[in-house]
């Protein structure tokens, strides 16, 4: 039994980070822009919120600096392909490749220091029922707040009329235009809103599930959430199927290497990239439920005329 | 409260490289229906988007209701209640037709009781929508009322129609002057822009005449014959249409399809059902119907760009073609001209040449060992610039820096030159001036000449009649039996074009007569 | 305000100028960058920039690390020209070594002639093998290439650990991540007695010239363009889209193999568990600062070799962690793209009101 809680609540932390960094990433496609540097904005997350905890031994400051980190990043990338037409592949990449460098020069300093770490909540009564309040109860706020923004997302963009206007931005974003909406505003809104989810899901990584930071400690789950966002179609509520699948295959791998079984650790470890390549073949395969779901516009270029 | 409805004092607008508004008058009055007439390219559209607030005028004034204003947005036209129905309407595929109307509604007050709103407006001008279906389910003509229930939701004053009935089947059309002309007896003026001379003449009180950007004249169109309204749009001798050949008699088959029937490969697409028909060498086929009935994915199937399931589906000069691609099909003689110029039928960012060479590297032996005769293929663009009077600096410049008539005179020359045994065009002159038009018919009509088989696709029906020996209409991806054109009366051609929408369609109003049928009967 | 108007037509000068202004742009704010940290500006530009190339063997040094950049960089501009983005060379890279390494390690006693020309192969086949499974996802079950090929990197490292730290393992290396090394017959011709200018640096710019006459003489080339420029024309033109993603992928997989052959069996002379500083990744910077254009590669590829020697003369003689590499590079691809804006649009100052209206009240 124990083993199975502990399992639950594995899997709930391993697919935090995968779940902040996919909303925001859904959100951006949603609005139809891609931005492949969900891995260069979470590093960067991860190393401002470590630095900052350690420096100034405030959570609440290094959550705000990694947030605001990974917003500046996608900054970057906002005024290059939305004001100054680049390639969007090219650039997300490219802030992949800068945040690599730069969280690695500025995490030099920091590599095998500790720092402080999230804390779990402990709500009086809840947290203490046998085994529900292990299960429930008992993560570290930032589980808690990946969950609620979820829902937040799914009810803003199916029942506002915010939410609207962002997925009609999506589906035809000249017909937007058209229509008065500020197409390149909201894309920049929602590009920020993305920086900022992969900074915090970047600082959940080096404050509460490893907390300490390496070189490179994301590892491939920013790619991992943009195939998230892949497989749930666009659609918030398989985002959280997702994280979970995803997750729990990257938990599991740890885990069995844990075991000593027999089997080469770098075949264990290579698990999850495995994984996320079956799972992504398995998705695309069924084109029409894509092209259904699909924000129209994803891709396209967009020019304001007149 | 007396005076004109709306004036236009002197608009100016410049692009790079064109003045595509030239000091342009326009007075619409209150209960009046306007029409704005001109070829493409005069300018009527960036007008009305100055109108709508999507632009800026860079001179002039804006006299609304007899005050001075300035349009800042959209949504401030619609404030001032001004209406638009865009000629390709801006509707969401994926979203419902109640979200698709929310998004133009900007006041959330607006938005209340939308759906039942939306029910009482629609149904009670003849226009029903149910509010809770997606739009990409929608015919054209469904989606239209959308777009005009929109704006009748917001109580407009000013409602602007670009080029409306260009995807309405005649009955639908008439559904639409009935709502227009009530509209205009209860207050709201119709600015209404169209190239379509008969419609004009029936429905409208007064017409502003637009040629190259600048006001030409202003009429009354009932005054005036369709003729002679033409001749002030393009003030050109109208040369008379080429005399119609003899029909042709016992060409061989060239172009034969057998039940050709192909899934649509999307959600949006159409699916062709057991299409079957022969074309036969000197023949002309015109192949009329409205947007989004499958046209596209004959062109596909016919082009090889889909390929059928079984090979005798398609025959070519009588050789099953149907599992044939595109490069194939050409060494079989087929030769195609697609509806869209740029990035299908042309590469915009590249040279003349090099888009020659996109379909002619086989027929035109272009190639020698995997390597590009570039001598050979420049020779071969400079001899269709030369044969088909393409104004361009030559064969190196690049496919975009061509006018829309220009490069599709090149693209057909394109393929006519290689002497094709079956060609198929779609649009041939859709989005082209009237010169070039006329310079692709006469290339069609000399092809046919010729023995090759001719398939036009297209939605201009009195292009149809113009051209074609034999009519047929496609409609959800069927194909009418084809009929002589002299046996097919508008009429007819407009019900076989109507025979997906509105089940229980009754009586057929009599029909206006059209100026290609008169030519005809001439 | 300041606003972005469309040319109409494509900027020559700029399409070449454009590099050079990223290129001083990225100086400046790598200048500012160290100022920040307290680094004199200047001198660490300079130190990062320019000593490498007046360091003893400095030049050979350059082209050694050019090398396989510009095999790399030459493969991913024929798939970008054709829009097949190829994230993966990293990986690609990685089992070209792994194949010609194995190859090396397993015929340790054969013959010079017979050997390297089999490494080459071994190395060409291995990458572009990798590279196909990309193909083979992307065609048969549409799965987006970006991610697939990213992916594997990540599997091909791992296999690579696991070689090198079990099956592979040197028996005499005290227990160190690598193997044995391999023998003089497999580090191929060298260009001059004695030195590690193995043959990879004259077949570097040969690749780069042939590639270019492919891609602007030839109907492969023809049909890669026009499948980047405009697919459905593509298409129209019969030109069939699998068969061409399955051959820019084994091209730039296989050029991605051969560079890491020459790697491993001419620089490092083994197999370790880092053979790469991440030249796959390097390698796509160089094909964009490139303009996507095999010659062009050939300075784009010099250019970011000097970034990784400029990164360790930065360590040893001013302290800083060669980390830099990744930044500057970084920010060379930033620069470069919001300069490329130059290429179709220019900048204007408009009035904010564009419609005052002007002429007589009615």
């Amino acid at each position: 039994m124990t083993i199975l809680i502990n399992l639950i609540v594995s899997i709930m932390a391993a697919s935090t980070p995968l779940l902040l960094a996919a909303i925001g990433e859904l959100v951006v496609e949603r609005v139809a822009v891609l931005n492949l540097g969900v891995e260069g904005m979470m590093l960067m997350g991860a190393i401002a919120g470590f630095a900052t905890a350690h420096e100034t031994g405030s959570l609440w400051l290094a959550l705000i600096a990694a947030v605001a980190a990974g917003a500046l990043l996608s900054v970057v990338f906002a005024v290059l392909t939305l004001t100054l037409q680049a390639n969007q592949t090219a650039t997300g990449l490219a802030l992949t490749i800068f945040g690599r460098g730069f969280s690695a020069l500025v995490g030099a300093g920091y590599v095998g220091i500790a720092a402080p770490t999230l804390p779990k909540i402990h709500i009086p009564v809840l947290s203490d029922i046998p085994v529900l309040g292990a299960v429930l109860f008992s993560y570290d706020p930032l589980v808690y707040l990946a969950l609620a923004t979820l829902v937040a997302v799914a009810w803003f963009l199916a029942r506002t009329h915010r939410g609207l206007i962002l997925r009609a931005i999506g589906d035809q974003h000249d017909a937007a235009h058209v229509l008065g909406y500020k197409v390149i505003r909201i894309r920049y809104l929602a590009v920020l809103f993305g920086g900022a989810m992969a900074g915090l899901a970047g600082a959940y990584m080096s404050l509460a599930y490893t907390p300490l930071w390496a070189q490179d400690m994301i590892a491939g789950r920013g790619w991992v959430a943009l195939a998230l966002v892949t497989f749930s179609a666009w659609r918030p509520f398989w985002l959280l199927i997702g994280a979970w699948l995803f997750g729990g295959i990257m938990y599991l791998s740890l885990y069995v290497q844990g075991l000593g079984v027999p089997v080469p650790s770098a075949f264990l470890s290579a698990l999850p990239y495995l994984g996320t390549v079956v799972v992504l073949v398995l998705i695309s395969r069924d084109r029409r439920r894509i092209r259904l779901h699909r924000p129209a516009m994803l891709g396209r270029a967009f020019q304001a005329t007149g | 409260m007396n005076g004109p409805l709306l004036r236009l004092n002197g608009i100016v607008k410049q692009f790079p490289g064109c003045l595509a508004n030239d000091h342009v008058d326009l007075t619409v009055e209150r209960n009046q229906i306007h029409a704005l007439l001109g070829e493409n390219g005069a300018g009527k559209s960036t007008l009305v988007k100055i109108i709508y607030g999507v632009m800026r005028p860079d001179e002039g004034e804006i006299i609304w209701q007899g005050e001075n204003v300035t349009i800042q947005s959209p949504a401030h036209a619609r404030r001032l209640g001004v209406g638009m129905v865009f000629q390709h309407f801006s509707l969401f595929e994926a979203l419902t037709v109640a979200e698709n109307i929310a998004l133009g509604l900007n006041d959330a007050k607006d938005r209340v009781g939308l759906r039942d709103r939306i029910v009482k407006v629609s149904t009670s001008y003849g226009l029903p929508v149910d509010p809770d279906r997606t739009v990409h389910d929608l015919s054209v003509g469904e989606r239209q009322r959308i777009e005009i229930v929109r704006c009748l939701l917001q109580n407009p004053k000013l409602l602007i129609m670009d080029e409306p009935t260009s995807v309405l089947t005649p009955k639908e059309a008439e559904t639409l002057f009935t709502t227009l002309r009530r509209l205009a007896r209860e207050g709201c003026s119709i600015l209404y822009i169209s190239h379509k001379l008969d419609e004009v003449r029936a429905l409208c009180e007064a017409a502003t005449v637009m040629r190259l950007g600048r006001v030409v004249a202003h009429c009354t169109p009932a005054e005036k014959t369709s003729r002679e309204l033409a001749a002030i749009m393009i003030s050109a001798e109208l040369k008379p249409a080429s005399e119609r050949r003899p029909a042709p008699v016992g060409g061989k088959p060239r172009l034969v399809l057998d039940k050709l029937t192909m899934r649509a490969t999307s959600e949006f697409g159409t699916s062709l059902q057991s299409i079957s028909v022969t074309v036969r060498g000197g023949e002309i086929l015109g192949i009329a119907g409205i947007a989004g009935n499958g046209q596209g994915e004959l062109m596909d199937a016919l082009s090889g760009e889909t390929l059928a399931g079984k090979p005798e589906t398609v025959l070519l000069d009588g050789v099953p073609a149907g599992h044939m691609g595109p490069y194939e099909r050409r060494r079989l003689g087929g030769c195609f001209v697609p509806e869209e110029r740029n990035g299908h039928g042309a590469v915009t960012t590249m040279s003349l040449a090099e888009n020659a060479f996109l379909s002619a590297h086989l027929r035109g032996a272009l190639v020698k060992l995997g390597v590009i005769d570039h001598r050979k293929t420049t020779a071969y663009a400079n001899s269709i610039i030369h044969r088909f009077d393409v104004r361009t600096t030559g064969a190196k410049a690049m496919a975009k820096s061509l006018s829309g008539g220009n490069l599709q005179k090149f693209l057909v020359g394109r393929e006519v030159l290689l002497d094709p045994a079956v060609l198929v065009i779609s649009q041939p002159t859709w989005g082209v001036d009237a010169g070039a038009a006329l310079a692709i018919h006469e290339a069609i009509i000399a092809l046919a000449g010729e023995g090759a088989a001719v398939i036009i696709i297209s939605q201009d029906l009195d292009e149809i009649f113009l051209l074609a020996d034999r009519i047929a209409v496609i409609a959800a991806g069927r194909l009418s039996e084809p009929v002589p054109v002299r046996e097919a009366t508008l009429e007819r051609i407009g019900l076989l074009m109507g025979g997906v929408s509105a089940p229980g369609s009754d009586t057929a109003h009599a029909e206006t007569p059209t100026a290609a049928v008169e030519t005809a009967h001439a | 305000m300041l606003s972005l108007q469309p040319r109409g037509y494509i900027s020559t000068f700029w399409s070449w100028g454009s590099p050079v202004l990223a290129l001083i742009l990225t100086a400046v704010i790598s200048g500012g960058i160290f100022a920040f940290m307290g680094r004199p500006p200047i001198l660490t530009v300079y130190t990062f920039l320019i000593s490498p190339l007046f360091a003893p063997d400095g030049l050979a040094s350059l082209a050694v690390k050019a090398a396989p950049l510009i095999m790399m960089g030459v493969g991913l501009s024929l798939a970008y020209r054709a829009n097949i983005w190829n994230i993966g060379t990293e990986g690609q890279f990685t089992i070209g070594a792994i194949t010609a390494g194995g190859v090396a390690l397993a015929l340790p006693d054969a013959p010079a002639w017979a050997l390297f020309p089999g490494l080459m192969i071994a190395g060409l086949a291995g990458g572009a093998i990798y590279a196909l499974i990309v193909a083979w996802l992307r065609t048969r079950f549409n799965a987006n290439e970006i991610l697939t090929s990213l992916m594997l990197t990540y599997i091909a490292q791992y296999l690579l650990v696991y070689l090198v730290t079990g099956p592979w393992r040197d028996p005499e290396g005290f227990g160190f991540p690598q193997t044995a090394l391999f023998s003089d017959a497999a580090a191929g011709p060298r260009l001059a007695e004695g030195s590690n200018l193995h043959l990879g640096l004259v077949l570097a710019p040969v690749i780069a010239v042939a590639a270019s006459l492919l891609l602007g003489k030839t109907v492969l080339g023809f049909q890669l363009r026009v499948l980047g420029q405009a697919p459905r024309a593509a298409k129209f033109a019969g030109f069939v889209e699998n068969r061409l993603v399955w051959l820019s992928m084994a091209i730039s997989g296989g050029l991605a193999g051969l560079a890491g052959m020459f790697e491993v069996t001419g620089t490092q002379g083994q197999l370790t568990t880092n053979i790469s500083p991440g030249y796959g990744f390097t390698a796509i910077i160089v094909a964009f600062l490139g303009r996507l254009n095999p010659i062009g590669v050939i300075p784009a590829g010099l250019l970011l070799a000097l970034t990784y020697l400029g990164g360790d003369a930065a360590q040893i003689s001013l302290g800083l962690s060669n980390a830099i590499t990744g930044i500057f590079q970084g920010i060379l691809l930033f620069c470069l793209l919001g300069s490329d804006v130059l290429i179709l649009h220019r900048f204007r100052w408009r009035p904010r009101q564009a419609a005052k209206p002007k002429g007589a009240t009615a």
